[in-house]
């Protein structure tokens, strides 16, 4: 069964003139294939990721669940899908309007370029297409060798771990986020203590494993493992080198990392990513490609996806804004020493130095940030006057949300606060050997934001299953500093 | 070939199943009741299938926001993931929602079933019945005036003039003609029947208390799920009663609250009268329920309850069944003066305690845990 098409005859004819409206724009990217498909389709694409396929798990089968129950109810609706591989593959929903499909183009040509020049992409898998492919038939290997429900079981786990990742790794050269391929009747035999063994198997050459000398398990070794994984918050990794597992699982570990960093600069960059592709689905449209009969549905359609929200922000519209406000201040000289020290508000109001480098600035920012970068170096008071922004604060005795400040400073941060480490805690890894007992003592940096203690007590649980020795965590609550710990049975606060 | 996210979403579904058994006593006990949507599908709140990670304690956290009002005005609307029409690049499912699984009668149902292994009932009379039934579901040119479709009629009509140039947009008259006459027309199909009615019966005086009741809500919710997977059609009384009874409707059943004496056997001559009246035992299974924490006024009264059980409602229906409630107030004594009649296998008669929350599982498995 045919679940997408290539696009022929006019959408095709549409597809030649919104790509050469965005090469004239100066846009670059990877070519576009753009295929159509009908609504169910483009569910089990999003509930993938975008990738027609994956390893098989349920939580994809929950995801498409709760898509094609959103498009019944009319709660939400996909209108367009890309995907961040060469070529960039996008999808087309058939049942779109001809308007519509001419602002997809123009959004997916934004996303294609951003895909390609911004800096923290450079160095995902262009062919990702292949290796999740590849990722399911080895998975699926897994699960006929050692039985479907084990394997499941040990990915559930294995996803606990999803979001303790290292942003770093991403510029450390293409091979730093790939998974190890492993032999899978490799079977290490030796008499060192589990974790050890297969730290030391990631450390030296496989082949030889098993000749390697006997090392004695003296205190002097434990430490200098744990001199060498101490900071660490790559603890997929860590797990994946370190914990005592069987190679399969080290593999899973490593696929289910591979995938996790291939996806990390989308959850970095959402807002000008959104913002970038929107900034150019309208520029295309409004000054090129609409006619005036389609004014109407665009606007419609635009306005929906700008939609402000007061319990979140938009990052379409503030990505759009920010953009074009740049934009703006780079084409007026609205920037710089001079201006920011300028204390006429009058002449400030009026600055127009007609500098012009508004076009040339968008593109340099588009490849150089990420949202955090972005927010803090261009978020300005005017701006966060003009989108009418604010902050919120849950209210114990009222029960609900309520605005709690409009103040430039504090909505700056708090924006950042949030974005940082793409809106997860930072968790590094304090000592592989703790209290010289081979536990896992694991450390929150806290930078504001209490932990959840039940869902961490859970995620302790997934943990403790792969590294097999109670594990530890340093963390702040109300003000003060707490560790808490699982020894495999009870999960309890622990003193330092 | 069906997309192998099928299996995965078969998968999921086996998932929730399996975890929404695990959790039926919980939910049961809880009062959780799945909400009814209203086309045979439940909905569920699923909050243990979420995969746990490190993340941040969310009501202290607030948020920023965009529009218009002072400090502490009330934040509105949107949580995560709602009406953003133009989802983006594929990417991350974080998202803080709870997740909502919708699952259909015969699949809770046979949950439920399931956790408690209850026999399939086998319905009264060995052989359905079978029935026919006309349904107008068709249009034609003959018919008696009583079943004439007029809207048809006038469309009919205006085609006609339309065709012929009769029709006037400036004086729009439509006259039809014999041929114009269109009418609703049956066809005859051959129905099954296979129907039950549960006639529910509550003890509303004043030793009943809101947590009684409560128990009576769940505990009869799960046994309409149960019997409606089990027949095709179903019907629902409801009566209340203190010293005397009257029928109502669902909503009324649950939220009044009497003071006063009790009479039971008002109920159940109300039951008999209702049985009486509008199902022939023959062509209905009958399951009449009654709930009350165990009072009767006097043992008068209850010799006459058990003579209208014995002679009018008993012979007549799939099972008599009593749940007595645990009060505070109630003296029990109605499970007493049942039981010493009723043994406990007999064949038509179920008692069952229901002492808290936690025994309504237990108790549907009383009353349904024969198969009749």
């Amino acid at each position: 069964m045919e679940r997408t098409k290539a696009i022929r005859g006019e959408l095709l004819e549409l597809k030649n003139e919104i790509e050469g409206h965005a090469l004239d724009y100066g846009l670059s990217f990877y070519p576009v294939v753009f295929e159509v498909c009908n609504y169910d389709t483009v569910c089990i694409l999003a509930a993938q990721g975008g990738f027609p396929s994956r390893y098989p798990h349920w939580r994809f089968g929950m995801d498409y669940d709760q898509l094609s129950k959103g498009n019944t109810y009319g709660f939400q609706k996909i209108y367009e899908l890309v995907i961040n591989t060469d070529p960039c593959y996008a999808y087309l929903l058939s049942s779109n309007r001809y308007v519509d499909q001419k602002l997809v183009m123009a959004h997916v040509y934004g996303h294609a370029d951003f895909f390609k020049n911004n800096s923290w992409f450079k160095n995902t898998d262009k062919k990702m297409m292949d290796v999740m492919a590849n990722h399911g038939t080895k998975i699926r290997r897994y699960m006929e060798k050692y039985g479907h429900d084990k394997v499941e079981a040990f990915i559930d786990t294995v996803l606990s771990l999803e979001n303790l990742l290292d942003i770093n790794v991403l510029f450390q050269g293409p091979g730093a986020q790939k998974s190890q391929v492993l032999d899978d009747d490799f079977e290490p035999i030796d008499k060192r203590s589990q974790a050890l063994r297969s730290f030391m198997n990631s450390k030296l050459d496989k082949r030889n494993t098993k000749e390697t000398a006997k090392v004695d398990e003296d205190d002097s070794t434990l430490k200098s493992i744990d001199e060498k994984v101490r900071g660490t918050r790559d603890i997929m990794k860590f797990l994946m080198d370190c914990a005592p597992i069987k190679e399969w699982q080290a593999d899973i570990i490593g696929i289910l990392r591979e995938e996790a960093y291939y996806f990390l600069p989308q959850r970095m960059t959402k807002i000008m990513n959104e913002g970038w592709a929107s900034y150019w689905h309208s520029k295309i449209l409004t000054q090129k490609a609409l006619r005036d009969s389609e004014v109407i549905d665009f606007a419609e359609v635009h306005s929906g996806v700008m939609a402000m929200s007061q319990k979140q922000i938009n990052p379409y519209k503030i990505g759009i804004e920010l953009f074009r406000d740049i934009e703006y201040r780079w084409d007026t000289g609205k920037f710089g020493k001079d201006y920011l020290e300028c204390t006429d508000m009058h002449a400030k109001e009026n600055w127009n130095k007609e500098t012009n480098l508004g076009r040339e600035k968008i593109f340099e920012v588009r490849k150089s940030h990420n949202d955090i970068t972005f927010i803090d170096e261009f978020f300005t008071e005017e701006f966060c006057q003009r989108q009418k922004l604010f902050t919120y604060k849950y209210n114990p005795r009222t029960g609900r949300n309520e605005i709690d400040s409009r103040d430039f400073q504090e909505i700056k941060s708090k924006l950042l606060s949030q974005l940082t480490n793409f809106g997860t805690p930072l968790i590094e890894v304090e000592s592989a050997n703790f209290q010289n007992r081979g536990e896992l003592m694991l450390k929150h940096v806290h930078q504001g934001v209490d932990l959840d203690i039940n869902y961490a007590a859970d995620t302790m649980r997934n943990i403790y299953k792969i590294w097999k020795r109670p594990v530890n965590i340093h963390t702040i609550v109300e003000e003060a500093s707490v560790a808490y710990s699982f020894n495999g049975k009870e999960f309890q606060q622990i003193k330092l | 070939m069906d997309h192998p996210i099928k299996r995965d979403h078969a998968r999921f579904r086996k998932i929730i199943k399996g975890k929404i058994r695990d959790n039926l006593r919980k939910y049961v006990s809880q009062g959780e009741m799945p909400i009814p949507k209203g086309n045979g599908q439940f909905k569920v709140p699923m909050p243990q299938i979420e995969t746990p990670r490190f993340r941040f304690g969310d009501k202290s956290q607030g948020g920023a926001g965009q529009g218009e009002g002072q400090p502490g005005d009330p934040v509105e609307g949107g949580e995560q993931g709602e009406g953003q029409p133009g989802q983006g690049e594929a990417g991350e499912g974080e998202g803080n929602k709870e997740l909502e699984v919708d699952l259909s009668l015969d699949e809770l149902a046979h949950i439920l079933g399931d956790e408690l292994s209850l026999p399939n009932i086998e319905p009264k009379g060995k052989k359905n019945m079978e029935s026919t039934v006309d349904k107008y579901t068709s249009i034609g040119t003959v018919g008696p005036d009583s079943l004439r479709h007029y809207k048809r009629t006038y469309k009919e009509a205006l085609k006609r003039q339309i065709s012929m140039g009769t029709y006037n947009a400036k004086n729009p008259v439509i006259i039809p003609i014999r041929s114009d006459m269109r009418y609703r027309s049956s066809t005859s199909k051959v129905e099954f029947e296979n129907s039950a009615v549960v006639i529910y019966m509550m003890d509303v005086s004043g030793s009943m208390g809101d947590e009684q009741k409560e128990i009576v809500r769940t505990e009869s919710f799960w046994i309409n799920l149960w019997l409606k997977s089990q027949y095709k059609d179903i019907e629902i009384r409801y009566i209340i009663h203190d010293a005397s009874a009257k029928e109502v409707d669902e909503d009324t059943f649950f939220r009044t609250r009497e003071s006063g004496g009790t009479l039971i056997s008002s109920a159940f001559k109300l039951c008999r009268d209702i049985i009486q009246s509008d199902y022939n035992s023959d062509e209905w299974n009958i399951y009449p329920f009654h709930f009350s924490d165990g009072d009767n006024w006097s043992t008068e009264d209850t010799k006459l309850c058990l003579d209208i059980l014995d002679n009018d409602i008993i012979p007549h229906s799939n099972m008599f069944c009593y749940g007595q409630v645990e009060s505070r107030y109630g003296s029990g004594q109605f499970f007493k003066d049942l039981s010493a009649k009723y043994t406990e296998n007999h064949e038509r008669v179920t008692l069952s305690k229901i002492k808290n929350k936690e025994s309504i599982l237990d108790s549907i498995k009383d009353f349904l845990g024969k198969g009749k």
